[in-house]
């Protein structure tokens, strides 16, 4: 092995047993229980987190195992400390292995499993662009592993659904470990790079433009083609004789258009490729790709039929541009009614600035999503149900990370949350392999008693803001949790 | 930090010292042999750590120790290279049990050790062993009586949290003590390969983990897609090994179990009630 110039941290000794672990940085002992994090012995399992989904956490609520279960019950208080801490930034969790042991209709179970764990939890990731990224249902890979897959399109966007305990512990190990690391990557914010199946390869960051097959998106599109000719139609007419808004869903045509009739305009002859759907509107004019509009079309002349001779007249002009406004080009008609490039006016060339003007930066958002299971709320209640109704009847507010919680409606605690409203770094993952998150459960102490909690664990703020801890402002555009568990509260019937 | 104990549903023990998990359960007078194990497992960890270099070397010279001696006793049984080690779950287990039954009269006892079981059985006492997947699902049920010389029941693998050369998902082992079970399981574990597969991820021991007793050895950390024929091939490896233990007598029986097929050597003599 060679050494590289990077100093290795040093290894500590861990004298919580007599086998005396000599751990290296990052790792942890025989036990599974102790671990060496930036050169502290910590101990690994009580943990306030959630585990994608179910049992994941030993947080039963014993011996010293109880201890960790502190600031998500604070009232009153100006400080809310968040679950993103202890079980966010260990590495080399895992739970103890002793849950192999459980009696199972009388039989004592023998298994190598340690972890009796199945995990839910993944994000879905939206993708402002109209390129074409890869079918419906298409399986997005990171280093070859199936992470997940494309979704059901949104309006200027492409949705991926990723993660999942399908591939999580689904499949093979090699792809639970990918995907996991992809998870945790988008979760943190960081940048991953996805292939999709026959598609296109994809950067994504959250919060920043889609990298889509090495070009940076910059303009999500006004609108369909269709659309873009509505909006923009009695801009255009007093300055050209047909525009052709290429588009992948719906590519527009001026004259032809609803908008353009309207309009009193002299129908062109100009004649496209693809599927007429309603006057003025076609389909597939072209293959999906990464050029106009989503298109692969490169020269927009290429989705043009030959003009209808008795429609068309030499000096026709022609506008051709997409639905970001990214794309133009200007023509007009020659003698054989054949399109050459010609210059275009300065009042038309502002009609296509305009369309980008009107277009919303592209982004990508990366929402978490993941299920509260029971032992998860085990580590909040003895009697678990009692939270989960409790979430229900809104007397429960659910953050994570500090920030709001979407709680699905149905059964269970279903969260769904915006990684761009939590602390950096707020997600981990275990080797199960699984995704570790914060989530943070606040609710009136006399609520808390009620719903079976451990009031015995209880601690004043004060004695968990130890100079350790890391201080986050809050974020602007979420409510403060103490102060909305209390509008929610007192806004229910 | 000492031992920690814990009751498990009101009549089973939980034990914890270090990276030691025992789940202990008995027919009768529960206090009394409780507090036994308990007592006993504290100075395990430090019996074993005063000869761990020794524990830790294949062909080594006989430690002292009392569990130490089982380990090595249980590794020398077989050719090629293991260490006492791969026996340690085991032996403690059988320890910790002849500590429970040095103080109660009892018909039926077992201490569980991370999957690695030692039993004790007397009159018509019956012993039911469920084996599952790494995915909880069920593999079948086993039940054993007085008859059987069975003792030691001892599951190694893929879902394991030791390192393995093999990549089984499961491989179970019945056998006339735990020791003994334990090292089977974990050769056979091993055994359960292929040779040069490209799915099959590996890197030296050492790299995993620093204390391991598997040096430079490589050790399998992934496991890609595997033909139906591959992992024919790679149980049938396992099987092999598995027999010839049976035919020294090493072990009595063992399923093995890949990727949803399994393999069984001689499990029908120790009553497979049903099979997943």
């Amino acid at each position: 092995m060679s050494e590289t110039a990077r100093v290795k941290p040093e290894k500590i000794r861990c004298d919580a047993c007599p086998v005396m672990c000599f751990i290296a940085e990052g790792k942890a002992g025989a036990c599974d229980r102790y671990a060496n994090h930036a050169g502290e012995l910590v101990r690994l399992d009580p943990l306030t987190v959630i585990e994608r989904g179910a049992p994941a956490v030993a947080f039963l609520d014993q011996g010293e195992n109880a201890q960790d279960w502190d600031g998500d019950i604070l009232q009153g208080k100006r400080t809310f400390v968040t679950a993103v801490g202890a079980g966010t930034t260990y590495p080399d969790y895992k739970p103890a292995p002793f849950i192999v042991s459980q009696e199972v209709d009388g039989a004592d179970m023998v298994t190598v499993v340690t972890e009796g764990i199945y995990s839910y939890c993944g994000v879905k990731v939206k993708i402002d662009t109209d390129r074409f990224i890869g079918h419906e249902r298409a399986v997005v890979r990171v280093k070859g592993e199936a992470i997940g897959h494309v979704m059901t399109s949104e309006y200027g966007s492409k949705m991926l659904s990723l993660g999942g305990v399908e591939h999580l512990t689904g499949s093979t190990k090699a792809e639970g470990r990918v995907t996991c690391d992809a998870l945790m990557n988008l979760c943190n914010r960081e940048a991953v790079t996805l292939q999709v199946d026959d598609g296109a390869e994809i950067v994504v960051q959250a919060g920043q433009a889609p990298i889509i097959n090495d070009v940076r998106e910059k303009l999500m599109r006004v609108g369909c083609g269709s659309a873009a000719i509505g909006m923009f139609a009695k801009q255009w007419e007093p300055h050209v004789d047909e525009v052709i808004v290429v588009d992948d869903h719906i590519t527009g045509v001026l004259t032809e258009h609803e908008a353009g009739k309207q309009l009193d305009m002299r129908p062109s002859g100009i004649k496209i490729q693809g599927r007429r759907s309603t006057p003025g509107r076609y389909f597939q004019v072209a293959e999906p790709g990464t050029g106009w509009g989503g298109t692969d079309v490169e020269d927009p002349l290429t989705i043009l039929k030959p003009a209808d001779a008795k429609k068309a007249w030499v000096g026709l002009r022609l506008l051709m541009v997409s639905t970001t406004g990214e794309q133009w080009a200007y023509y007009e008609l020659d003698e054989d009614l054949v399109p050459q490039p010609a210059e275009i006016s300065e009042a038309l060339r502002i009609s296509a600035d305009r369309i980008a003007e009107n277009c919303e930066p592209s982004l990508c958002s990366v929402l978490f999503m993941g299920g509260a299971g029971g032992s998860l709320r085990a580590g909040v209640t003895e009697n678990p149900v009692r939270l989960t109704r409790s979430v229900k009847d809104a007397l429960t507010y659910v953050s994570c990370g500090g920030a709001e919680a979407y709680v699905w409606p149905g059964g269970g605690i279903t969260v769904m949350v915006d990684v761009m409203e939590m602390p950096t770094n707020s997600f981990g993952y275990v080797p199960t392999p699984a995704l570790v998150a914060p989530i943070e459960f606040t609710l009136r102490r006399e609520d808390y008693s009620a719903l079976g909690g451990h009031m015995e664990h209880i601690q004043e703020v004060a004695s968990v803001l130890t100079p350790e801890v890391r201080k986050v402002k809050p974020v602007a555009t979420q409510p403060d949790p103490h102060q909305a568990h209390r509008s929610k509260r007192e806004g229910r019937g | 930090m000492q031992v920690q104990r814990a009751l498990i549903s009101g009549n089973r023990l939980h034990l914890q010292h270090g990276p030691i998990d025992l789940v202990i359960g008995v027919d009768r007078a529960r206090e009394a042999a409780f507090d036994a194990a308990e007592a006993r497992l504290n100075t395990v960890l430090s019996e074993l750590m005063c000869e761990i270099s020794l524990l830790r070397q294949c062909d080594g010279p006989a430690p002292k120790g009392a569990i130490a001696r089982k380990m090595w006793n249980a590794a020398q049984a077989h050719e090629g290279f293991v260490t006492p080690m791969a026996g340690v779950a085991g032996a403690v287990a059988e320890t910790v049990l002849d500590a429970v039954l040095s103080v109660s009269d009892l018909r039926r006892a077992y201490v569980n050790n991370g999957g690695d079981i030692a039993l004790y059985l007397r009159s018509d006492a019956t012993f039911d062993v469920a084996m599952a997947g790494t995915d909880g699902a069920a593999l079948g049920k086993i039940t054993l009586d007085v008859h059987s010389k069975v003792r030691g029941i001892a599951t190694s693998g893929q879902g394991g949290r030791s390192l393995s050369f093999g990549i089984a998902d499961s491989v179970t082992v019945l056998a006339e003590t735990a020791s003994a079970a334990d090292v089977a399981a974990t050769l056979i574990a091993s055994a359960v390969d292929l040779v040069d597969h490209p799915q099959i991820a590996r890197v030296p021991a050492q790299t995993v983990c620093d204390d391991t007793d598997l040096g430079q050895r490589r050790v399998v950390v992934g496991v890609g897609d595997l033909s139906a024929q591959d992992i024919d091939r790679a149980l049938q490896n396992g099987e092999q090994c598995a027999r010839n233990m049976q035919r020294q007598g090493l072990i009595r029986s063992a399923s093995l179990h890949l990727r949803g097929q399994s393999r069984q050597v001689d499990l029908n003599s120790e009553k497979v009630l049903e099979h997943a």
